[in-house]
Parts: structure tokens; sequence; C-alpha cells
């Protein structure tokens, strides 16, 4: 097990105030939140910052923390949880990050125990309130998040998710169990959307149906393609002559290669839209090509010639705008 | 456990959802105020404002959804959260034209 120096991850002296401990979760929180910060491992950034500020917040968790002296190196025996941050799954809370039940490190159950972390019990509670009557005895929701590629909206398909689902085992510890699951990806989701498994949440207590799993989706940056809302962008090189004079060029798409015609004229940060060819949601979205002019490099004397010609044909000052 | 080759069903659970103020309480495990005060703040706008019965569209859940987790995890009250989620959808364009360039 890993041994975390909570002072460390909060960036504040062992003998901090409470005023600077809470003074630098905050900070922290609002530069790693996972639905504000682009930071790469922004999400397990985050639920560190959490964890630690779970033991220093409270007196009596610190007291107990700080005898432990700097115990180990930070990182001795170095072993980070399997998808730390990624494919948790949990009851109750909606809303997700953070406060999961079991969103723990091993570190931090070893010295406080689940029943110990006053946040997730309340989430625990709060996901049993609002039952409907109608619905009395069944399982509770399920949440998670899940990372998908491109691929899985644009022609749907089946992908594994692991989850980690918390469950309560004989001795009445609470351990993070791993949950294959295969599924059929809907074509069309969008980022920000779920995918809803019914009866996949918790078992129903006692008569009544069990609970849904709820997905939460965002995508994988793809290497080509940016993706907005259900449109799809994408940066087309192009060499000058092709934008001045109009051409015939060749795209790729999502669908497979096409040949595009570049109207004459065109200039750097010209849209070409094919409709339709998006991400294919109700209704689908389109597919933009964004135009970049790409330079020949001036790379020998045959180049170097072309280029003088080029000059010497068509005076042109690009800065007359600037007023130079 | 589900077996491997079992494949489940997904759907898309915001496409043509519409949710009542005691449904959203529900999904995200809050008091049914909350969520009428998400939607009095414009964080979530009501199909038809006049009725009694409000309902919201399936888009209303991801806001709603990361309205509340920036109201719980970063502290802000609610007028706060509701400039948080505006600048962070003008930005979301702007982030994304930026990892789009070299």
């Amino acid at each position: 097990m890993e041994f975390k120096d909570y002072y460390k991850v909060m960036g504040v002296a062992r003998d901090a105030t409470e005023a600077q401990i809470k003074q630098a979760y905050r900070k922290l929180a609002r530069k790693y939140h996972p639905d504000v910060s682009k930071e790469p491992n922004a999400e397990a950034r985050f639920k560190e910052v959490g964890e630690a500020y779970e033991v220093l917040r409270s007196a009596e968790k610190r007291a107990a923390y700080d005898r432990l002296g700097s115990g180990p190196r930070p990182g001795d025996d170095f072993r980070p949880p399997p998808d730390w941050g990624s494919g948790f799954e949990f009851s109750g809370a909606g809303p997700g990050a953070g406060e999961a039940s079991g969103d723990y490190s091993d570190f931090f159950e070893a010295l406080f125990g689940r029943a110990a972390s006053g946040r997730a019990a309340e989430g625990r509670a709060a996901g049993g309130r609002n039952r409907r009557g109608v619905d009395a005895g069944r399982g509770e929701d399920h949440h998670a998040k899940v990372l998908l590629d491109l691929d899985a909206t644009l022609a749907g398909g089946a992908r594994t998710f692991t989850l980690r689902v918390p469950e309560i085992d004989a001795e009445g510890h609470v351990i993070a169990k791993e949950r294959v699951l295969n599924v059929q990806v809907p074509k069309g989701i969008l980022p920000g959307q779920t995918i809803r498994l019914a009866g996949q949440g918790a078992p129903p207590h006692g008569e009544g149906k069990s609970g849904d799993l709820y997905i939460e989706v965002e995508f994988q940056p793809h290497p080509l393609y940016r993706i907005e809302g259900r449109d799809l962008y994408l940066d087309l090189p192009v060499a000058p002559w092709e934008a001045a004079l109009g051409a015939a060029v060749k795209s790729p798409t999502p669908t497979g290669t096409v040949e595009l015609k570049i109207p004459p004229g065109s200039h750097a940060g010209s849209k070409l839209r094919l409709k339709g060819r998006g991400i294919p949601s109700s209704p689908p979205g389109d597919f933009y090509v964004v135009l970049q002019i790409a330079l020949p490099p001036a790379k020998d004397e045959k180049a170097e010639a072309a280029y003088r010609a080029f000059a010497s044909a068509m005076p042109f000052n690009p800065r007359t705008g600037l007023g130079v | 456990m589900t077996s491997f080759d079992e494949c489940l069903p997904g759907e898309i659970f915001e496409e043509g959802a519409v949710l009542s103020v005691a449904d959203l309480a529900y999904l995200f495990a809050v008091e049914e105020r909350h969520i009428v005060a998400l939607a009095e703040e414009g964080v979530i706008t009501a199909l038809e404002i006049d009725t009694t019965q409000w309902r919201f569209s399936g888009a209303d859940i991801r806001r709603a959804r990361i309205a509340l987790r920036l109201e719980r995890d970063l502290g802000i009250n609610l007028p706060g959260v509701a400039l948080a989620l505006e600048l962070l959808e003008e930005l979301e364009p702007l982030r994304r034209e930026r990892r789009g360039r070299p």
C-alpha cells in the first residue's frame, strides 16, 4: 500500500492552520475539478485532494494521521489502484465525482475505514431519499462514468466497460470489486449524455425491481476530428494554389475518404460543410472541413526560383491592414 | 457478475426524456427544492413555465448534473454556479479549437 503524504498533496506545511488548509483545498478543487479542469489526470488529482482534505479538515483524523509521523516515504511500495479515477460505479448520489462511497484510497481506508467517512455516508443516505412510493423495494440506481472512442458513437457497437463496485464482504469490510460489462453502445450518443442499462443497478430490497445503471459518457480526443456537440471538425491542409484556384482534393471523413471541391478564392479558415456526416444522432450532426494553407518549403533551387517568380509576378503586401 | 459474451443493450437516457422535478431530484439524490432552485436560477429551463407541473428535457440532465457537482465540490452558491456554467460553455469551443492546433 502506498503511503500518502496528505500535506504534500495539499501543498501546505504540517503546522498549517485550518483556514490555510481550507484555502488550499478550495484552490486545488477549482483547479482540478473534472467539470472545469483540462489538466491531465484532473479527476485523479481531484480525488486525491478531496481525500487529503477529508483527513486534514477533521481535527480527529488529522491527529490520528499525524501520529504516523512522516511514516514511510511517500510513494514507497507504489501500487496505484487499478483504473484510478475512471470507471467507478457507485450508488446513490448521482452527480458523481469525488464523494462516491468507496472513492478513497486503500491507504485512507486502512486508516479510517469506510464508515468513518462522513461524506460517503451522506452520499448513501441521500441515495435513499425521494424514493417514490410506487417503487418501494426497488434497488438503488448506480452511476458510473466512462471514456469512449469516437468510433463507438459513429458506428455503435459493443464495448467492454470495467467498473469498480463497492461491496461489503463477509467480514463487513467494503471492498472494491471489478465488474465487467459488455455494453451495446447506442449509435449517435453525444458527449455528456448517459447510457441507461435497465436493471443493472443494485438488487431490490425484498420484492421489487433492480435499480438501473447510468453511465455518463465522455469522449477521448480523436487524432483527426474535433467534436463539437453533434458536429465534427477537421483541419484540412491545402496548397496555396489549391485554395486560390480551386481544386478537387481528397479528405478523410468518419465514413471514408471523399473527394472535396475547394472553391476558387478560398482562404485559411474557410469552412466547407458536409451535411449529415457528423455524429449520427437524430438529427445527425454535420462534418466541417476547415481549410489550412500549407506552404511548400523552399528546399531547393527550383523551389526558390518558383517562389521568386511568384513574388515578381504578384506584388503583394500581406501587411496593408497593419498600416505598414 | 455478467458473463463476457452477454451484451447489454444500452439506451441513450437523454433522448426523448421528459423529467419532472421529482424525477431529477431522485436521479441526483437531492431534495426537490434543490431542483426548483436550479430552475429559478435559470440553470435548467422547464419546457412549459405556466403549468404547475414542471417538465425538463434530456438536455437539462447534463447541466443539472454539472451544476450540482460544482455547487457541492467547490462550495459555490447558485448564482456562482450559473455564472461558472455559462463561462464554461463559452470556454468549451475555444478549448476544443486550441486543442486542434499544433
